[in-house]
């Protein structure tokens, strides 16, 4: 144990506290408080941009242990190798017992060092399972963390705040495939650099574009359309949503593959006249059983969601549900009955979380396939998404430049 | 949530079980079979179940319909299936025996024949996990990395094998006994040196991948045949690979893995059991590179494992139940999560605690027993503890192994005679290397870096040993109690220090366990209640699966409504090992079954993940915790129960009685200090002599004088046995004065702090087990079980026959009014055992009285159809309850005879000497019925592993004691039957001769004494089935003939007699039965032995 411990404690609004010990940045906090399940991953979720703002405590009860990789090392796509986005992104972590010392072969620094550098709080020796069946029964819930001998935060309200705006790109950025064989767009509202490695390593030359651009405008250019992850109420989008209407509206579209995922899952429900609701305490975990109802198939899929669609409110002559939960059968997924169009809760790039879903990639890459057979074949006035790097479109080569706080 | 049934026709199902429990096969397979079992019946199925371990949970008609005690060999299989024509076949719920069987039985197209379906997983996926070579292409189709090897037999082919392998490579000789001639290589000069050396040792060297430091995962799979899938667990090896995974320390889940590193072999696991066509579960095992990504499968086992056992236990997540239940067709997506009702089967659990799996060796009990561990599992069983660090969960295994270590510790003081080797006992794995860290951490100031280097084990973990580490030096430096302040004491429970290891810790004189508890309650510091629900408490499940831990801030269990008139407390049998295993549990089941129906609540305490007992829907609360005075005392704090019983689980829980007792607990049944003057000697020989109950004689020996004084006085030989002891086994028998000086001097430590306790050793006597249950001091119900062999083997060595055959109607009266006095005296309520002995003038004394229920429990229970557990029960409950006494010998008649006998596991013990003597060697134990002694017998010999009966005309080898009649009696019998007869030496020989009329018939083979392939080669060309060595005393040197002879016959699969009476015995059953049992491959007839009766058949009816 450390030899100058501070103390922290951790409050639920309206709830309990709890007293632990801080091990990051000493200072007092608040945010949303939610909790995962998963076992493994604290560096893929903590980077995870649909984390924003939130305070997240850890059921697994040892944290750290293997310590924290490098945020400069990179891939073959120059895209980050171990994180999945430049920065940590939850305000705070709340775990049961942290490992001071680690052991790994990738590890550079450790948990304690890391949350430090960046500024995020961290809290150890909290019974996170009594915190959990709190916030099962109670619901979502503020939090906050004061630090020993500092001033107690306010608790601050994230449903109001844009948390899409903060991490997605404020300018278009560029990511070559090695062989390419497509382009597709990525509407950016707080991507994981693991879908983007899906999309390149396919061989999308892929172009990330902030969550505002007008998408109708572009969507010519290339052969699908990509709704990325994301922090946050889908509602406050709203750009997003009417963007994605006239997209979906433009019968000169009809044939184009649109892939959402989490967040671009409940923007695409959204802009197509569906609803979303706010979940009891959300789904954040690596184990979630989900049914896919055109196959029967069962996976286990990687989740991180506060709100869901009501797959009621799909318009049933459009849509069918894809995928359903079968812990607490909420929506998971959805599928165009005509166009090449689905989207999924779930996220089939993992990182953290199993890896069954990910051939949901493969099948968008199908869809492009027939897409760009099918242009090829009846639309020889429209024109060539040609296979190259669209410089023409400002794009920035670094995807560590990509998110401007 | 409950699916219904998929539509097939299968309406009855065999099931094959495991066997008797021995060395890589034991109680993991009750419980799974159960489960198992469980699942069919619910289901509506009716089950037939074979399997000759009769101390098993399995086999009670509260489960499986049709129970057949035969052995689990392909002719009795034949038999049953001819016989009950079942639909379909589970052979994935009895271990290694099953499987087997299960494959031959395909092979020779019984499955065909009898239109018998293979549920769940298909045979062809079954051979293809066992062939290595299958495996290696299967794996090969889907670009799955496997641990190669290649076979070379000369340095040509060596220098191709490592082009394929490349280095670091490791060389181990084929055919060498003790990895002579194997070592590591990582260049070519290494790699020449090394196979020329082994060459010259060997005809044929192996080349393999070095993996040496690389860390061992294993993963745990279930598919559904609609091809859902889903790894339940998976688990990390403390120890790297190189120690095989049953004698591994093993931490639930993974602790070091990375995202990337948990998530890259977990879909592989579930892209290979795919491919593979895996229908229920499986284990897979993996060597991961501590420094990259790269990884090789080393095996997958497609049946439930003692893996899935542990990782049932792990998690909550019942896999045996549910690879049944998709054995008969259903779907994952359709089965519930049986422990949260709420959820469904299909998902993958979540532990919010950690759980540490620490094997238990008992590798002391054997001479010459080698104890490295590696390739070959040596443990005869494990624990598992729950905490919510690695610290605390790690120090109860550590107690829980073995309840006089304090946790994580160096040698104990008469172990620590390691002079410079530390460094070796910490870089070669042996049962005690755990030990050998803590010496190093502990007392020698080894960094973590050198043990690191020494061990190869991740730093993760030995940073985690050091925190406990660094809590005893802060613990040394506390000089009163007022030092010890309440954030320390809190500290050190959180990292699962128990009150008697601070006690022992801090550096003030004399303070007991009780001390601390009392100060640390002041402080209010106690542990908390924490469910085990599979998700992490993200969803809300009222499950009564528990344990306790100091890291936490709120019990998950509201104690406020707890009424104290509703609950008893069952102490259960904590690990298996020699002496203590499978028997107490199925007593700790019975326990709560009858509690149940006796309308109380129940609340288990057990640790052993092997056990029915451990199951959650067996009580009404489970507490997966330590059976230690602390943890017993808290349970019952929180609980406030009726009382507790302590007399089920064998001597553990029986050994902490008095302390609770004195503490406050009310124990139910006999009083712990009646039972404190039945396990002290001087007490009990009091008592014994008030009631004219006669017993060898005996004494406390203080001094090697008194010793010699008495083994003059009443004539050799003697036993003794020491209250310390310094090396080696702790009672042995003392045969002359000269003996005995040595072992006195040498041994052990003679003194009056450490008395010996001498008595008279009675030899060529008949010895007699009685299991009772008294009320109030009288006898409800008795057994009386004679041992087929004479006094002076370990009663858990001897084979039992049950109704006795050879006591006169005097003598049962006799034993009835020994147990009647012994009963009265000791106020007894409750269950009880005594060993007698019976001498050659019909005088019956006592040698043993344990108060409490015995490992024959549940073979008497089974054999008279009379639950003797229950009636205990009853007896505790007391008032109504009781039923009225009967005795069970004298006033029934009984039409049949069930034999017990012992199951070794000398195979596994390299080197050990199958000796029997007054240390208990068997690991486990088989019964069989029969119309009379020599067919009861016959079939439960044949029961144990590896057991064929010997043809003619197949050779006998005939060794060992030639100074009386033993040997030459039993050549008498069998030469007649055609069998060919060798000896070792012209003495041998000629002492034969004098008991066969056919004097040609008995030839002299020298046995090669140090080159292992010359003595197979010569088993092989005289085609040696049987080998007979009766010896009275252990092998002095590993060059002794008669070890030799011993040890071969183990190493090449041989049945061994090693006791004249046993011997004799099966003499006898060869001559009454091979002619009428063996059947002849010419006739067209089919006929069902008569052994070939179900239980019922024999007891008539289903009583138990």
């Amino acid at each position: 144990m450390s030899q100058s411990e501070i103390k922290a404690i951790f409050e639920l609004q309206n709830g309990p506290k709890f007293e632990g010990i801080s091990f990051g940045s000493p200072v007092s906090t608040s945010g949303e408080a939610v909790f995962t399940t998963s076992l493994v991953g604290y560096p893929e979720s903590m980077t995870d941009p649909s984390y924003r703002g939130q305070i997240l405590a850890f059921t697994q009860p040892l944290i750290g242990n293997y310590g924290v990789p490098s945020s400069e090392e990179r891939d073959e796509f120059n895209l980050l190798k171990y994180f999945e986005s430049p920065h940590i992104h939850v305000k705070a972590i709340i775990v049961a017992e942290y490992a001071y010392k680690y052991s790994h072969w990738t590890a550079i620094e450790s948990l304690e060092e890391w949350c430090k550098r960046e500024g995020v709080v961290a809290v150890t020796g909290v019974d996170t399972r009594a915190v959990v069946q709190y916030l099962r029964e109670q619901g979502s819930s503020l939090g906050r963390i004061t630090i020993e001998n500092t001033e107690p935060v306010e608790f601050f309200e994230t449903s109001s705040t844009h948390l899409v705006k903060e991490v997605s790109t404020k300018k278009p950025f560029h990511v070559p495939a090695l062989n390419p064989v497509a382009n597709v767009a990525v509407i950016d509202c707080g991507v994981k650099e693991n879908i983007i490695r899906c999309l390149v390593s396919r061989g999308a030359n892929v172009t990330v574009f902030p969550f505002n651009t007008k998408i109708q405008d572009i969507a010519a250019r290339f052969d699908g359309v990509f709704l990325s992850n994301g922090p946050g109420n889908p509602q406050m989008c709203k750009e997003t949503i009417d963007n994605l209407s006239q997209l979906l509206a433009n019968g000169a579209f009809a044939r184009l593959p649109i892939f959402g995922i989490c967040l671009g899952h409940q923007l695409l429900a959204l802009a197509s006249g569906g609803k979303t609701v706010k979940m009891k305490y959300g789904n954040r975990a690596h184990n979630i059983p989900t049914k896919n109802l055109v196959t029967g198939e069962c996976h286990i899929t990687s989740q991180n969601h506060g709100y869901a669609v009501d797959p009621e409110s799909l318009s049933s002559d459009e849509w069918k549900p894809y995928f359903i939960n079968l812990n607490d059968n909420s929506n998971e997924g959805m599928i165009h009955l005509k166009k090449p169009i689905f989207s999924t809760q779930f996220h089939p790039e993992a990182k953290g979380g199993p890896l069954d879903t990910e051939p949901l990639f493969d099948r968008f890459f199908k869809d492009i396939e027939e897409y760009k057979l099918y242009r090829l074949n009846n639309e020889p006035h429209l024109p060539k998404t040609e296979i190259v790097n669209q410089k023409n479109l400002n794009a920035i080569i670094h995807a560590k430049e990509r998110v401007l706080f | 949530m409950t699916a219904a049934n998929p539509k097939n026709d299968i309406k009855t199902v065999l099931v094959i079980g495991s066997g008797g429990l021995s060395i890589g096969q034991a109680g993991e397979f009750d419980y799974s079979g159960s489960q198992a079992i469980k699942a069919l019946k619910e289901s509506s199925i009716k089950t037939i179940l074979i399997n000759p371990n009769i101390a098993t949970n399995q086999t009670s008609h509260s489960l499986a319909d049709k129970i057949y005690f035969l052995p689990i060999k392909i002719n009795y299989l034949i038999d049953i299936i001819e016989k009950e024509r079942p639909d379909g076949v589970l052979l994935t719920f009895g271990g290694q025996t099953a499987l087997n069987a299960g494959i031959k039985l395909d092979e020779m197209g019984i499955f065909k024949k009898y239109n018998i379906k293979v549920l769940g997983t298909p045979i062809q996926t079954l051979i293809t996990t066992e062939d290595r070579e299958l495996f290696a292409n299967a794996l090969n189709e889907i670009d799955i990395p496997i641990a190669k090897s290649i076979a070379c037999n000369n340095l040509e082919e060596a220098m191709d094998a490592i082009e394929v392998i490349k280095f670091p490579v490791i060389i181990r000789s084929a055919f060498a006994l003790g990895g002579l001639g194997s070592g590591f290589a990582n260049d070519m000069d290494e790699f020449k040196q090394l196979v020329s050396k082994a060459l010259s040792l060997s005809p044929q060297v192996l080349v393999e991948k070095s993996m040496k430091g690389w860390k061992e995962v294993e993963y745990e799979v279930i598919r559904d045949n609609n091809n859902n899938c889903i790894t339940v667990c998976n688990m990390e090896n403390f120890d790297p690979l190189g120690v095989h995974t049953g004698d591994s320390i093993v931490v639930a889940p993974s602790q070091t893995l990375s995202d990337e590193e948990y998530h890259m072999l977990r879909i592989n696991a579930i892209k290979i059991i795919r491919h593979l066509g895996v229908v229920g579960e499986c284990n897979i095992q993996y060597a991961l590179n501590p420094e990259s990504l790269e990884y090789r499968v080393i095996e997958v086992n497609a049946r439930l494992s003692r893996s899935s056992a542990l990782a049932s236990k792990a998690t909550g997540y019942p896999l045996a139940y549910t690879a049944a239940k998709i054995a008969l067709g259903f779907k994952l997506p359709d089965l519930p999560n049986p422990i949260t009702k709420l959820t469904v089967a299909n998902f993958e659990p979540s532990l919010d605690y950690i759980i540490c799996k620490i094997p238990k060796w008992d590798l002391s009990k054997f001479q010459f027993v080698d104890n490295k561990i590696g390739s070959s599992m040596k443990s005869v069983g494990e624990v598992m503890a729950i905490g919510r660090n690695y610290e605390e969960a790690f120090q109860k295994a550590l107690r829980q192994v073995d309840p006089s270590v304090l946790g994580f510790q160096g040698f104990k003081d008469d172990e620590r005679d390691y002079g410079d080797d530390l460094d070796s006992l910490l870089s070669i794995p042996t049962d005690r290397r755990i030990f050998a860290i803590g010496e190093a951490m502990l007392h020698k100031n080894y960094t973590i870096e050198k043990i690191h280097d020494l061990t190869k084990i991740d730093n993760w973990f030995l940073y985690k040993l050091e925190t406990i580490s660094n809590m005893y030096h802060k613990l040394m430096e506390v000089k009163s109690l007022e030092q010890l302040n309440e954030v320390l004491l809190r500290n050190a429970k959180k990292i699962g220090f128990s009150d008697l290891q601070i006690a022992k810790s801090i550096d003030v004189a004399s303070v007991s366990e009780w001390t601390i508890r009392t100060l640390r309650k002041s402080f209010n510091i106690v542990p908390y209640v924490k469910r085990i629900d599979t998700l992490a408490a993200e969803f809300p499940a009222q499950t009564n699966y528990l344990y306790t831990t100091y890291n936490a801030s709120k019990n998950d269990v509201d104690f406020t409504s707890t009424n104290s008139d509703e609950s008893v407390l069952v102490l259960g049998s904590g690990v298996y090992r020699i002496g203590s295993s499978v028997e107490f549990d199925w007593c700790a089941v019975n326990t709560v079954k009858e509690l149940r129906n006796q309308g109380k609540k129940t609340v288990m305490i057990n640790y052993n993940p092997e056990t029915v007992s451990t199951d959650f829907d067996e009580v009404d609360r489970l507490y997966f915790d330590e059976l230690s005075f602390e943890r017993v005392m808290d349970i019952y704090e929180f609980e406030n129960p009726l009382g507790c019983v302590v007399s089920v689980g064998g001597q553990l829980p029986q050994n902490i009685a008095l302390p609770l007792f004195d503490a406050g607990c009310t124990i139910l049944g006999t009083s712990p200090v009646d039972i404190d003057n039945a396990e002290n000697r001087q007490k009990f020989s009091t008592i014994l002599n008030s009631i004219n109950v006669d017993q060898p004689a005996w004494m406390d020996a203080t001094s090697t004088e008194d010793a010699l004084n008495f083994a003059e006085k009443v004539n050799f030989p003697v036993l003794i046995r020491p209250s310390y002891v310094l090396s080696g086994a702790a009672m042995s028998v003392v045969r002359d004065k000269n003996e005995l000086q040595k072992k006195l001097t040498l041994a052990t430590n003679v003194s009056p702090d450490y008395p010996v306790v001498i008595s008279k050793f009675i030899e060529n006597s008949q010895e007699i087990d009685v299991d009772a249950v008294a009320y109030n001091g009288e006898v409800l119900v008795h057994a009386i079980s004679e041992h087929v062999e004479n006094a002076g083997i370990h009663s858990g060595d001897a084979s039992l026959v049950l109704p006795p055959q050879h006591l006169t109607i005097e003598i049962k009266r006799e034993l009835k009014t020994i147990a009647d006095k012994v009963a009265k005296a000791w106020k007894i309520t409750g269950p009880f055992n005594m060993q007698i002995i019976k001498e050659n003038d019909n005088s019956l004394k006592v040698i043993e009285c344990n108060i409490r229920a015995s490992r024959s429990f549940p073979f008497v229970s089974k054999v008279l159809g009379v639950n003797f557990i229950q009636i205990a029960v009853q007896a505790f409950l007391g008032g109504d309850a009781v039923p009225k006494p009967v005795d069970l010998m004298l006033d029934r008649e009984y039409d049949y005879v069930a034999t017990k006998v012992p199951q070794f596991s000398f195979t596994r013990l390299s080197g050990a000497d199958p000796y029997l003597g007054v240390e208990m060697a068997s690991t486990g134990e088989v019964a069989a019925f029969g119309k009379d002694l020599l067919e009861s017998y016959w079939t439960a010999i044949q029961s144990t592993q590896d057991f064929n009966i010997p043809l003619a005309p197949s050779g006998m080898l005939f060794g060992g004691d030639l100074s009386n009649d033993n040997l030459g009696k039993i050549a008498q019998l069998v030469e007649p039957l055609g069998y060919r007869l060798y000896v070792t030496n012209a003495a041998a020989q000629e002492y034969i001769q004098k008991y066969i009329s056919n004097k040609g018939n008995v030839q002299i083979i020298e046995l090669p004494r140090s080159d292992n392939r010359k003595l197979r080669k010569l088993f092989q060309d005289f085609d040696i089935k049987s080998v007979f060595n009766l010896t009275k005393t252990k092998a002095e040197n590993v060059d002794e003939e008669d070890y030799i002879m011993r040890r071969s016959s183990i190493d090449f699969a041989i049945p061994l007699f090693n006791e004249p009476q046993t011997a004799y015995l099966l003499a006898k059953s060869l001559v009454a039965n091979i002619s009428k049992k063996i059947k002849s491959p010419d006739t067209e007839e089919y006929t069902i032995p008569s052994e070939v009766r179900t239980w019922d058949e024999f007891v008539g009816g289903k009583p138990i």
